[in-house]
């Protein structure tokens, strides 16, 4: 059984719906991700799990328990806040031990527990500071330390990274993936940065426009994108349009040129065009045999991105990105040179209409 | 280039004799009461006063009570306003800027009626009545700079946040009000407190017509009959405002928060 069910959430402003029909399961110590640009709705269905705000329409459960209009102190959650928010006023220790102050705890139990989760944050040296005397990377420790030392029901992780620096991001999002492994907690986490998404999630939702476009593993959103949004939302991505030349066996006309998939075409009609992805590195310069897709192009542009070479090809209409790896070679691809590309049958992805 | 400077140096000593001269002179006058020579005997004569201590004591009883019924409604209405009803912020600003607007001598009258004698509720019937009737238009009489000390700094810090983060710790609304809000807004708080004892300490319009024995309507009474104490007075009135205003100056840093907004 699911320990955290959304079911049928729709959340409006007067006439303005910011979610819509969103239902999700989510199982006990898994860590799913709700990923997408600004104004998807991804903090609004945080901020419905959390309490702060009402669905209206639809519920929402935890450990079976309809949490709906529960108030927001009594649902034992954790929460991190991109913005730290750390109560200025108190130590890190303090800080940590709110929560079970709270919670009428005998004050030797809040100190072990404050120790344990210091200890657990590598940071029991910083007991006795206040939040304006510590880094982003150690206040954001802190408000982590802060969330499950009650030990909450859920973890709910609103952008923790964004007001991060790209080295401290990357080490911390590790930090927070090995802790919530360790104690097995449900987590949802917030984000609009795609590689945090993919790299942290068993579970990844994509969301646009207040609705879910897909939910999957990040193997799956990446490299089975079900919309034409997820698939150039998460990665970079070539976005071709194909005309359906024979549907039962994958036949594509893509500029002129045949193209093969062995992916599914839902029933598409010959002459309907499609919006077909390709993903960069999937894609190799040179002929490919005859199992491969092999197209014709003229070199358009070069760029020498450290270990990747991007070159991207002009066909007719469309261009379309390659990305290589740098093998040493001085000599890059020139510009204006004629070059075939080729690619797999199931690299070649239709996507949904919307 | 020369001459704007000595112009600005200028113009900074013509404002400085300005406040400072009269500042001075009666602190001088107040020293001669003594004939041939300065002494504090104005000073001693004030402070022996029976009469002195007794509005003295009352002022600043009636002010710390001030002070807090103010503390009271001012912080819960501008934290309610600031976190669940922004929209209702000029309305709010207004209302609380009216006791600059209407003359103390209007309220003051107004009391009379509403709560004179004949009224439903005589307040003005009793002495204890009397006393919260005074309390409460003090009350209204430092709202403009309590609301304005407190609102500001709720403004510094991220009064949204700091209040869910609680809430998502356990916290209900008086512990995130007590242990969360209050702490940090604790500058702006003491702006409003030292700016209220200010008014309070001197007011004469509410007390006189009231009929209430505090230090304004004895300051007007001593200024009546007495030749050097009433300089005294006023120095010892200056110095106390001075000393409230330092004493926002000392406080008033404000929080230094996680969240940078200050």
């Amino acid at each position: 059984m699911s320990f955290l069910t959304l079911t049928g959430i729709q959340k409006s402003y007067g006439a303005s719906k910011v979610v819509k029909d969103f239902d999700l399961s989510v199982d006990r110590g898994e860590l799913v991700t709700f990923l997408g640009p600004s104004g998807c709705g991804k903090t609004t269905t945080l901020r419905m799990i959390a309490g702060f705000e009402t669905p209206t329409e639809g519920s929402i459960r935890i450990n079976g328990k309809d949490v709906t209009s529960l108030r927001a102190n009594k649902r034992a959650i954790g929460m991190v806040f991109q913005a730290y928010a750390l109560f200025p006023n108190m130590t890190v220790a303090q800080n940590i031990g709110f929560g079970l102050k709270v919670a009428g705890k005998p004050a030797a139990e809040i100190k072990l527990r404050v120790d344990e989760m210091l200890a657990m944050i590598k940071l029991p040296q910083l007991a006795d500071r206040y939040p304006y005397q510590l880094s982003g990377g150690q206040q954001q420790r802190v408000s982590l330390a802060r969330a499950l030392a009650p030990s909450p029901q859920i973890l709910l992780l609103d952008e923790p990274l964004s007001a991060l620096d790209a080295r401290i991001r990357v080490s911390l999002r590790e930090e927070i993936r090995a802790l919530q492994r360790s104690l097995g907690i449900t987590t949802i986490f917030v984000t609009h940065d795609q590689e945090e998404a993919l790299s942290m999630s068993d579970r990844v939702v994509v969301m646009n426009e207040g609705a879910i476009e897909q939910v999957g593993t990040p193997s799956e959103i990446y490299n089975a994108p079900r919309t034409r949004f997820v698939a150039s939302f998460v990665g970079t991505l070539n976005l071709i349009d194909g005309k359906i030349v024979d549907a039962s066996v994958g036949a594509i006309d893509i500029d002129g040129q045949r193209a093969t998939t062995r992916r599914k075409l839902n029933g598409a009609k010959p002459g309907d065009i499609l919006a077909m992805a390709l993903r960069p590195e999937a894609l190799r310069l040179g002929a490919g045999d005859a199992d491969r897709n092999t197209l014709a192009g003229v070199i358009e542009d070069v760029s020498f991105l450290g270990a990747v070479v991007r070159v991207r090809v002009r066909l007719e209409r469309a261009a379309i990105i390659v990305d290589t790896f740098n093998s040493g070679a001085d000599d890059l691809p020139a510009r204006g040179a004629s070059v075939a590309v080729n690619f797999g049958r199931d690299d070649l992805i239709p996507l949904l209409a919307h | 280039m020369k001459g704007g400077k000595f112009g600005a140096w200028l113009a900074v000593f013509v404002g400085v004799a300005y406040f400072l001269a009269p500042l001075v002179a009666t602190f001088e006058f107040s020293l001669r009461m003594r004939r041939g020579e300065y002494s504090f005997d104005a000073y001693r004569v004030v402070f022996a006063s029976g009469a002195f201590q007794a509005s003295f004591l009352y002022s600043t009883v009636l002010a710390v009570v001030t002070i807090f019924v103010g503390i009271l409604i001012v912080v819960p209405t501008a934290y309610w306003v600031q976190l669940r009803l922004p929209r209702l912020r000029g309305i709010v600003e207004f209302t609380t800027l009216l006791p600059l607007v209407i003359p103390a001598i209007v309220l003051v009258f107004g009391y009379i009626k509403l709560y004179g004698s004949s009224s439903i509720l005589p307040l003005t019937s009793t002495s204890l009545g009397a006393d919260a009737l005074l309390m409460f238009g003090y009350v209204g009489l430092g709202l403009p700079y309590m609301y304005r000390s407190v609102e500001t700094a709720l403004r510094s810090i991220d009064v949204r946040t700091l209040t869910e983060a609680a809430e998502s710790q356990g916290a209900g609304v008086f512990t995130i009000l007590f242990h969360v809000i209050l702490p940090n807004i604790r500058s702006g708080i003491l702006s409003g407190a030292f700016l209220t004892f200010a008014i309070v300490i001197g007011e004469f319009t509410f007390a006189s017509l009231l009929d209430r024995p505090a230090f304004g309507p004895y300051l007007q009474l001593i200024g009546a009959s007495r030749a050097y104490e009433p300089s005294a007075l006023a120095i010892m009135a200056f110095a106390l405002t001075w000393a409230c205003m330092g004493l926002i100056q000392l406080f008033g840093g404000g929080p230094r928060t996680s969240a940078g907004k200050r």
